[in-house]
């Protein structure tokens, strides 16, 4: 099980406060569609995403960005046992949506770009290791479920 | 041979005009250090890197940033042919320095998030694929001389 000091639990507390889950959910899966263009095989039904200007305004994508970081706050709200709440969504995704699992660790570099952006020198030395932490963390607990 | 947009091409240039080169080196290898803690090991010859402050006020850390964008420098002004430029480069870090080629990417991926830091909402997700490309590139050409 994953151990968290108080320092840790403050910073990543601390940095998921400063998101707007509307503002950088629309922009995330922006950012993994056109840094990993892969990614769009799994995005066959969210009609036109072939172009840097459709992925920017798909609204699609955009809801998608905020059901991510629901489940996200859910996880920094639940720090010690987000693994077990994480279980379902793990297997839906291993069983249903078929994502390969490396995909997890892209998205969190988009998300953590998307939060370096915003925070810019707030998201100093030590906040981009604890805040990495987590989102290690939650990759681990998406990846949990698949065989 | 890689192939560059004239928007790949422009945003690169821009963005290396942009960054302050005594800074981001620095910041990119210090968070590497602390971020990913076995990248220590190539910097025995370094003295105190014990904890996070250490690292970043560590003069040889700050000195080898400056190093580090040097090269990087050398793609931007070879970007059709960064291969080449950086042969002896990667016969440096595979015979002599031995580095693991997994740890460039730690270190891109720090840059990365450096550089999203120092240019905030003008790091978008179109600049930001552009940048992730250039790197990628850099990244392969240093692995090229590994056998």
């Amino acid at each position: 099980m994953v151990k968290w000091t108080e320092e840790e639990r403050r910073i990543v507390r601390g940095v998921w406060e400063k998101v707007d889950i509307d503002e950088i959910g629309a922009e995330l899966w922006a950012r993994a569609l056109i840094v990993y263009p892969w990614i769009e095989r799994y995005f066959g039904s969210f009609g036109d995403i072939f172009t840097t200007t459709a992925i920017l305004n798909n609204p699609k994508l955009a809801a998608l960005g905020k059901v991510v970081l629901s489940a996200l706050d859910t996880a920094v709200k639940n720090i010690d046992h987000f693994k077990a709440m994480y279980a379902s969504l793990s297997r839906q995704h291993y069983e249903k949506i078929k994502v390969d699992p490396d995909n997890f660790r892209l998205l969190a570099e988009c998300i953590t770009i998307t939060i370096a952006c915003k925070l810019r020198a707030e998201l100093n030395p030590q906040v981009q290791a604890t805040w990495q932490k987590f989102l290690s963390a939650v990759v681990e607990a998406m990846s949990s479920q698949y065989k | 041979m890689v192939k560059w947009s004239d928007f790949e091409r422009a945003a690169i240039q821009d963005i290396f005009s942009k960054i302050n080169y005594d800074v981001v080196g620095c910041a990119a290898l210090s968070r590497c250090l602390i971020v990913y803690p076995w990248t220590q090991r190539y910097f025995g010859g370094f003295g105190n890197l014990y904890n996070a402050a250490a690292i970043t006020s560590n003069p040889k850390v700050a000195a080898h940033g400056k190093v580090i964008m040097a090269g990087l420098e050398k793609a931007v002004k070879n970007m059709d042919d960064i291969k080449t430029t950086y042969k002896d480069l990667s016969v440096l870090h595979s015979e002599k320095l031995q580095v693991d080629p997994d740890n460039f990417n730690l270190l891109a991926d720090c840059l990365t998030i450096v550089v999203a830091g120092q240019m905030g909402a003008a790091f978008t997700p179109e600049v930001h694929g552009a940048f992730q490309k250039f790197l990628a590139v850099v990244v392969a050409s240093l692995r090229k001389q590994y056998h």
